[in-house]
């Protein structure tokens, strides 16, 4: 068995109608689980929406969860990732003074670069592991970021 | 056909062969009262309060197998409703209760008697709607009868805003359900079910744990055949009771926190238990980690988020009762059911060392005696409802029931008041049948308004109240644990019952010696009436034997003999 309260991913694959999104985080919160970032967008050309949710339990809880989530009448699938590739973007607004070839330089090593440029500010767009988001938010403490914003998971099978 | 949302509704209900509707009128939904005025397919009973018409539909449902159906209107009518989904949701009882709402164009303004009804019933349905379109009237309703009934069964909301009941539209009932992400698994694996036979074989002390799914699934029958066929001892839970008569040779009797003595050692001592229909309850399995210690389990049931839920499944099996029983029937020619002759020995010695009894009072009368009289009275001819308490237990532990839908009782949400109402559902359902109701001081008066109902409705319900004076159950537990604080639960200020009754026009009585209670209820039984039997009983008697919560099953407090006294 994985250890206790670990980190994990679940897609669920749901029929696009209303409410359904607080069917699935009421479960969550009716219960006592933590939803740590939920992503939801339709599947193209299908009349489903995908939501990545990460999540921390055991084992048992997750089996639990994984039950509950597809007892709901509108839920199609639910599965538990173990294999994953793994993506979060996370979009930062520094002053224009900052020094930007640095910021630039360190973003395209986390799958990123610069996609605004005001008067006053610029926006950098990363996407890459959520681990190594929060790497990449570390290091731009030094570069006085006025505003970060992260996006949830999204996650595919390998 | 052009009809209306709210002629929609009636056709639905029509096709459904609905027969019975309970319910309470108001603005949002008046449309389709006007269509219940016009009609004469099925008849609409008028409670006096929305909590009383839904368990009053699940009484119905209960008592007859079928969905129950409860009307409402929107805000406080709704709200007044939402005590009896989160009772028939923990009870797995099919109903559908459709409630009016605010127009389309008044929704999240506050209108008056607006308020988010789905949000409120989502966490206690199986599944709720908002139509925000007749058109999709009729898909939805068929969906909700649907679902209500089938897989592991429960209540499903329809909230339909006053302009959709208004609105005109094609109506075709005759539609192909497209549930393509609901389909409940009612096959158990052939695989898994030859394993589990195999271990039954195998087992020296094997025990069946009998659930109340057994009675929503109509398998009471084939679990008897299995049960007869493998001569393996039973233990019912409460919501169980009247699965296996109670003179059966096999039944020991009901387990749990008010379980005999003999079931829950039974359970405690099994190597194999052979859970049916049962989900574990916290009330049946006391402290977890001591249930069945030494047992490997088989679990059946339609709702895979049982299975393992509490206690691991050595077995499972996800499939309806009867279906998985039957399957289990065909291959039960390898179990050898005079292997578990010492098994049942040993279950009799546990019995015949505390067997479940009570000590008569020559003053006043035991809580105890009233139910085993109404037995001996009335047995079969009775279906007995409950209110929540010690008279429920009571009732649970002593009425003599023989057949399955004979025992209405809240089990998972415990919700006093339930019981008049219900038994006025069960009376609608099977009006051959006596329908009596046992109750107490304190639940008596939850749904006391229910009289009129009755009365006018001519659904003649005999309410016992086993009066103590007390709310019994919570004056038990601060007895046993709170130092006999018996802090807001004397019930000395009572109103008169016989006059209550009498001012809705029933009939009441007040007994306080054996004769007058067999007198009453013998008159009340010819009278056909609706009473109210307020019958005296001693005050502090307590619910025995107990698991106290979170105790092992083993380690009951018992009731003391005579002779220690
Ligand atoms: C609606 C509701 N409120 C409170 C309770 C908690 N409760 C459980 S049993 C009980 C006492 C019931 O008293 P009574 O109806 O007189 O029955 P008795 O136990 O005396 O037989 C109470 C208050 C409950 N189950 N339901």
């Amino acid at each position: 068995m994985t250890t206790d309260n670990a980190r994990r991913v679940i897609s669920v694959i749901v029929v696009n109608e209303a409410s359904v999104l607080s069917r699935i985080t009421d479960l969550f919160s009716g219960r006592g689980y933590n939803i740590t970032s939920l992503t939801v967008a339709p599947i193209p050309d299908t009349k489903y929406s995908r939501l990545t949710i990460a999540t921390l339990g055991s084992v048992k809880v997750m089996e639990q969860i994984t039950k509950q989530l597809h007892k709901l009448i509108p839920v199609l699938r639910v599965y538990e990732h173990e294999d994953m590739v793994e993506k979060e973007m996370a979009l930062v607004k520094f002053d224009i003074t900052e020094n930007l070839s640095d910021i630039n330089t360190i973003c395209e090593a986390y799958n990123g670069k610069i996609v605004n440029a005001g008067e006053s500010s610029v926006i950098v767009m990363v996407a890459d592991e959520p681990k190594r988001i929060d790497n990449f938010l570390n290091s731009m403490k030094r570069y006085n970021p006025k505003e970060i914003v992260r996006s949830g998971a999204v996650a595919l099978e390998r | 056909m052009q009809i209306s949302g709210a002629q929609m509704v009636i056709e639905a209900l029509i096709a459904e062969g609905v027969e019975t509707v309970f319910g309470y009128p108001g603005g949002a939904i008046m449309n389709v009262y006007d269509e219940i005025y016009k009609q004469d397919k099925f008849h609409h009973i008028l409670t006096r309060h929305e909590q009383a018409a839904v368990h009053a539909a699940e009484g119905y449902s209960k008592a007859s197998g079928k969905v129950g159906v409860a009307m409402i209107t929107s805000g406080p009518g709704f709200t007044n409703a939402v005590t009896g989904l989160a009772d028939a949701y923990m009870d797995s009882i099919p109903l559908v209760v459709i409630s009016g709402q605010v127009p389309m164009s008044l929704i999240g303004t506050d209108a008056f008697q607006e308020i988010d009804a789905v949000g409120i019933s989502r966490s206690c349905t199986k599944h709720n709607y908002l139509v925000t379109d007749a058109k999709d009237l009729p898909r939805i309703l068929k969906e909700a009868f649907y679902i209500a009934s089938s897989g592991r069964p429960g209540p499903v909301h329809v909230d339909i805003p006053k302009d959709v009941t208004a609105q005109i539209e094609e109506f075709n009932y005759d539609i192909e359900l497209e549930l393509e992400t609901y389909k409940p698994t009612t096959k158990g694996n052939p695989r898994q079910i030859k394993k589990a036979m195999e271990a039954i074989a195998a087992a020296k002390r094997p025990l069946f744990y009998l659930g109340g799914g057994i009675i929503n699934s109509n398998a009471a029958y084939d679990v008897r055949d299995l049960i007869h066929k493998t001569q393996i001892p039973a233990v019912e839970t409460f919501m169980a009771r009247g699965t296996l008569s109670h003179d059966d040779k096999y039944l020991i009797g009901m387990l749990g926190m008010h379980g005999s003595y003999a079931s829950n050692m039974a359970m405690s001592e099994t190597d194999l238990v052979i859970a049916l229909g049962a989900r574990f309850d916290d009330r049946v399995t006391g402290k977890l980690s001591e249930f069945a210690k030494n047992a490997a389990i088989i679990h059946v049931d339609i709702d895979p988020a049982s299975i393992s839920k509490l206690v691991n499944a050595d077995y499972p099996i996800v499939g309806d009762v009867k279906s998985v029983v039957n399957e289990m029937l065909t291959l039960a020619d390898c179990v050898d059911g005079s292997r578990y002759e010492s098994w049942r020995e040993t279950i009799e010695n546990f019995d015949a060392l505390h067997p479940l009894t009570f000590h008569e009072d020559s003053e006043r009368i035991k809580p105890q005696w009233v139910v085993k009289r109404v037995g001996e009275l009335l047995g079969d001819d009775a279906n007995i409802s409950t209110d929540v308490g010690q008279h429920q237990m009571w009732a649970a532990q002593f009425y003599p029931f023989t057949r399955p839908r004979q025992f209405v009782s809240s089990g998972g949400l415990g919700t006093m008041g339930f019981g008049f109402p219900a038994a006025m559902g069960v009376k609608a359902a099977a009006p051959e049948k006596v329908s009596i109701n046992f109750t107490g001081d304190g639940s008596i008066l939850m749904n006391v308004q229910e009289l009129m109902t009755a009365v006018e409705k001519k659904l003649p319900v005999i309410n016992i109240i086993l009066n103590n004076n007390f709310l019994g159950m919570v004056r038990q537990w601060q007895t046993l644990f709170y130092d006999k604080r018996h802090s807001e639960t004397d019930l000395s200020m009572q109103p008169d019952f016989v006059k209550l009754a009498e001012a809705f026009g029933g009939i009441g009585y007040r007994v306080s010696t054996k004769e007058d209670f067999d007198a009453a209820l013998k008159d009340a039984v010819e009278k056909n009436v609706v009473a109210f039997i307020d019958v005296v009983v001693e005050r502090f008697e307590n619910v025995l034997p107990m698991v106290p919560a979170g105790g092992s099953l083993f380690n009951m407090m018992l009731l003391e003999k005579k002779e220690d006294k």
